[in-house]
């Protein structure tokens, strides 16, 4: 085993339990990016560049462009909703 | 070893996070870390100690490399959880408009 | 049962698995020397019989191509869920409207976002299709070009030409594109039979390793989910974006 792969994969594990301890999903999409880059750089230590490659477009381009969207459409509701209450009071 | 005992940490860590969580996208996001877990294990289980990439486009064709199926099976599988991931968000904004609320301790039963 | 209580037998479940799979994983082959002939006898295969380049992209679309398929109609599935469970919450014809409204208020970004959008989508295209084309041969293939050519629709969302993304997407275009892959792949895979040789199997001609035709069925296949991953994330992320669209007029 490789420096590059332990350093790695403690890198990973770190990542891992930022992601999980961050309780505010708008910063836990960030913990989550980040975990996806170690993860990608991990992939490479382990010589799999496919997989690294695909890692890379879904865990940077595509997840976090979905949680965002979808957190800003629920906090969108939320604040509708929290107007329909203040006028309605 | 170090490599199984990580992939042990995160399924763990990721169940957890799962278990106590109090927001739905955070849910998500700690199934994504779950996931993480297999595709380490995955991995650690193919190399091979001296292993190349087993790309044959400018190496030797006997070089030692490392286990080619398993990365395929990884490969698909960090595809499909970007698709897991956008179905069970979609899921959660439904569910918001539902129940008016992201917390799953107080989503409330289905009603007909 | 008290959230207290919940947390206590999950932490004490989650050590028990714990010590389950420290036990499980110590009894795997030593780290570094996989067992296995698989590994040994799949390269070989890869290289010397079907001529392809990249081992891995060799077996995911001729080894495992069954696994393939599967996979591929999974992502399908899962755009068709995401489209139905999205399209619940909006009305005909306010997609339209809240673009109008969006492009006429004007684009909220920077300009020099909106100029390096521009810039880079060509490129990042051209990335797409390359990478895709070339799965055989370099590290790629049709999952990873198709996320990318996705990505490169996204950039111009980004960028903030909302109108450009709604004219872009069309959304019967992503929808038959999306089938299309998915119909090619299946049909590639039954035109074994045709050939009177087994589903799945590898019918074209094999070529020599390292040109761009080499592997017979596999940049076949490869074009095909690349096609059908475009379309699908371009779906997905689409939907999404249209739920973000309607934000400004409230909800739905």
């Amino acid at each position: 085993m490789t420096a590059l792969q332990t350093v790695c994969l403690l890198a990973v594990a770190v990542a891992g339990t930022a992601t999980v301890l961050t309780r505010d999903p708008l910063r836990q999409a960030v913990a989550s990016g980040s975990l996806g880059l170690a993860l990608s750089v991990l992939f490479l230590a382990f010589g799999a560049p496919d997989v690294a490659l695909s890692q890379i477009v879904v865990a940077g381009v595509a997840v976090p462009v979905m949680v965002l969207l979808a957190l800003a459409k629920i906090r969108t509701v939320d604040r509708a909703a929290a107007r329909e209450d203040a006028g309605e009071r | 070893m170090v490599a199984y005992l990580v992939a042990v940490w995160l399924l763990l860590v990721g169940l957890y996070g799962v278990i106590t969580s109090r927001h739905l996208v955070h849910l998500v996001l700690c199934l994504g870390v779950m996931q993480a877990s297999t595709y380490v294990l995955l991995l650690a289980i193919g190399w091979r100690v001296g292993g190349a990439a087993p790309i044959f486009a400018d190496i030797p064709p006997s070089t030692p490399v490392v286990d080619p199926v398993v990365q395929a099976l990884t490969l698909t599988d960090v595809v499909v959880e970007a698709t897991v991931v956008a179905v069970l968000l979609a899921l959660t904004v439904q569910a918001h408009k539902r129940f008016g609320t992201c917390d799953p301790d107080a989503l409330g039963a289905l009603r007909g | 049962m008290s959230a207290r209580a919940r947390l206590v037998l999950g932490l004490g479940s989650l050590a028990g698995l714990g010590a389950l799979l420290v036990w499980a994983v110590g009894g795997l082959p030593d780290f570094g020397h996989p067992r296995g002939p698989y590994a040994d006898l799949a390269p070989r295969i890869m290289l010397d019989e079907r001529h392809v380049a990249n081992a891995v992209t060799g077996i995911t679309f001729d080894l495992r191509g069954f696994d393939t398929l599967g996979e591929e109609l999974i992502l399908f599935v899962a755009a068709l869920g995401a489209a139905v469970l999205l399209r619940a919450l909006r009305t005909e014809g306010a997609i339209e409207e809240a673009a109008a409204d969006e492009e006429r208020r004007g684009p909220g970004t920077a300009d020099a976002l909106r100029a390096l959008g521009a810039v880079l989508v060509g490129p990042m295209l051209l990335l797409g299709i390359y990478v895709v084309v070339h799965g055989a041969l370099t590290p790629g293939g049709g999952f990873q070009g198709g996320v990318l050519l996705a990505g490169a629709l996204l950039l111009v969302y980004a960028a903030g030409q909302v109108a450009a993304v709604e004219r872009v997407r069309p959304a019967s275009l992503v929808e038959v594109a999306d089938a299309l892959g998915a119909a090619a792949y299946t049909l590639v895979a039954l035109a074994g039979l045709v050939f009177g040789v087994a589903v799945m199997d590898n019918v074209l001609a094999y070529g020599t390793t390292g040109s761009l035709l080499s592997g017979g069925t596999v940049p076949v296949l490869s074009v095909a989910v690349g096609v059908e991953v475009t379309a699908g994330v371009t779906l997905i992320l689409s939907e999404f974006v249209d739920q973000m669209l309607l934000r400004s007029r409230g909800g739905d």
